[in-house]
C-alpha cells in the first residue's frame, strides 16, 4: 500500500517537474526570438522545412476535406430543400474549425514530430553539447529559430487549408452535384464574418502552431539521448500535441463562439 | 549561397501562397469584400414592426441590392422602430414617394428590405425620410389572424 502511494507520488513529482522544466525552456526560447531578427535565415531555412515541406500534405488533405464536407453537406441539406446554404455551411466549418484543428494535427504529424527527431538526435549525438562547448548557445542557434518558424507557417497553412477546402467543396457541390454557383458564393459572403470567423480562425491557427511547436521542441531537447528515447519523445510530441490542440481548441471556442 | 538563394525564393512563394489564401479568404468568402458602402446617402424608415431585420441588412429594388440597413433604434414618441439605410451613391434616382416593406428571404431565411417605386418627380435625398412602409410579417400574429378569421366564418 505505502509502495503504491509512494509510485503515485514520485509520478506526481516527475510530471510537475517535466512541466516546470517544460515551462522554463519555453522562457528560454522566448528569451532567444528577438535577437533571431537579425539573423533572419536561420528562421528561413527553418520556414522551409517546417512551412514549405507541409504544404504538399495540407493541399492535398484540405482538398479532400472539402470535397468530403462538400458531399455529405449536400446530402444533408437537400431534405431541407437548402441545399443553397452549402457554401455557409462548408465555409464556416472550416474557417472557423477544420481549417485550424486538422492543419495543426496534420502539423504535428508532419512537422512536429519532424522536430522531436532532429533536436533529439542532436541531443543524443552531442551536437548540442558540443555547440556549448564553442560557447554558441544552442537554444538561440537551433530551437529558437525553429520555434519561430513554426509560429510562422501555421497559420499560413491553414489559410491555405481552408481555401483549398472551400475551393474543393465548390467543384464537389456546383460541378457534380449541381448546387447554384452564386447561391454558393453569395450565401457564404452574407453569413461568414470577417472578424467574428475568419479572424478567429487565424487566432486559433497561431496558438496551435505556438502549442506544437513548443512541446515538439521541448520533447526533442527534453528526450533521453538514446535511440529509443528519440523515439518515444517522437510519439509523445504527437500524442500530446493532438490533446493540446483538441483540448485548446475546445477552450478557444468557448471562449469565441460561446456567448453567441 | 545558390542553395540559400532557391531556399529564399521557394519560402517567400509559400509566404505568398498562405497570405493569397488568407485574402481569399477574406475577400471571396467573408463579408468584407463588400465593404463598399461607405459612399452614398443616409435616408431614414419607420416600421411598426421590424421582425428579426438587423443590421448590415440588405436594402434592394426589384431584387437588385440598392443599400444596406446602417441602424436600427426605437422611437421614444411613437414606440415604432426607426431604421436607417445606407443608399449606395449610384442609385440617386429613386422617388420620394417610394414604399418600404420587410420581407423574408426564402422559407428561413434573413429578413431585409424591399423597396417599392413611387411615381413622384422628386428624388430621395440625404436625409430624407420614406413615409410609405409595411412592417414585417410575423408567422404568429398571421396564424392568429387566420385562426380568428376561420372562427368568424364558421358562426
Amino acid at each position: 500500500m505505502i509502495n503504491w502511494i509512494r509510485g503515485l507520488g514520485r509520478w506526481g513529482l516527475g510530471t510537475f517537474e517535466r512541466l516546470g522544466r517544460g515551462h522554463l525552456f519555453l522562457m528560454q526560447m522566448m528569451a532567444g526570438v528577438p535577437s533571431l531578427f537579425l539573423r533572419f535565415s536561420l528562421v528561413m531555412q527553418q520556414l522551409f522545412s517546417v512551412g514549405v515541406l507541409s504544404v504538399l500534405i495540407i493541399l492535398v488533405s484540405g482538398l479532400f476535406v472539402g470535397m468530403v464536407l462538400g458531399l455529405q453537406g449536400y446530402n444533408t441539406l437537400v431534405d431541407f430543400g437548402a441545399e443553397e446554404s452549402l457554401g455557409v455551411l462548408v465555409s464556416l466549418s472550416l474557417v472557423r474549425e477544420l481549417g485550424p484543428v486538422v492543419s495543426a494535427l496534420l502539423f504535428a504529424g508532419r512537422a512536429g514530430s519532424a522536430l522531436t527527431a532532429e533536436v533529439g538526435l542532436m541531443k543524443s549525438t552531442e551536437q548540442l553539447s558540443g555547440m556549448e562547448m564553442m560557447a554558441v548557445d544552442p537554444i538561440r542557434r537551433i530551437i529558437a529559430p525553429r520555434f519561430l518558424a513554426g509560429i510562422i507557417s501555421m497559420p499560413l497553412l491553414a489559410a491555405i487549408f481552408s481555401a483549398v477546402g472551400i475551393v474543393g467543396a465548390f467543384l464537389v457541390g456546383h460541378g457534380l452535384l449541381g448546387v447554384d454557383d452564386g447561391a454558393f458564393w453569395s450565401q457564404m459572403q452574407a453569413k461568414t464574418d470577417f472578424y467574428d470567423d475568419i479572424m478567429n480562425g487565424v487566432i486559433k491557427s497561431v496558438v496551435f502552431g505556438f502549442v506544437v511547436t513548443w512541446i515538439a521542441l521541448f520533447e526533442g531537447h527534453d528526450a533521453m539521448p538514446t535511440s529509443e528515447g528519440v523515439g518515444r519523445a517522437t510519439t509523445r510530441t504527437v500524442v500530446h500535441s493532438a490533446f493540446a490542440i483538441l483540448g485548446l481548441d475546445f477552450v478557444l471556442t468557448a471562449l469565441m463562439f460561446g456567448d453567441e | 549561397m545558390m542553395q540559400n538563394k532557391s531556399t529564399e525564393i521557394i519560402v517567400g512563394l509559400f509566404v505568398a501562397a498562405g497570405l493569397a489564401a488568407l485574402f481569399m479568404l477574406a475577400m471571396k468568402v467573408s463579408n468584407l469584400g463588400d465593404f463598399t458602402d461607405e459612399a452614398g446617402y443616409q435616408v431614414t424608415a419607420e416600421f411598426e414592426n421590424i421582425g428579426g431585420l438587423k443590421v448590415r441588412a440588405p436594402v434592394t429594388m426589384a431584387g437588385v441590392r440598392v443599400g444596406r440597413v446602417a441602424d436600427i433604434s426605437l422611437d421614444p414618441v411613437t414606440y415604432n422602430a426607426k431604421v436607417s439605410i445606407n443608399m449606395y451613391s449610384q442609385f440617386d434616382t429613386i422617388p420620394l414617394d417610394t414604399s418600404a416593406s420587410i420581407y423574408t428571404a426564402g422559407l428561413l431565411g434573413e429578413q431585409y428590405i424591399g423597396l417599392v417605386a413611387g411615381a413622384e418627380e422628386e428624388f430621395l435625398q440625404d436625409g430624407d425620410v420614406i413615409d410609405l412602409t409595411q412592417p414585417a410579417l410575423v408567422l404568429e400574429q398571421v396564424i392568429g389572424q387566420f385562426l380568428y378569421s376561420k372562427a368568424e366564418g364558421d358562426e
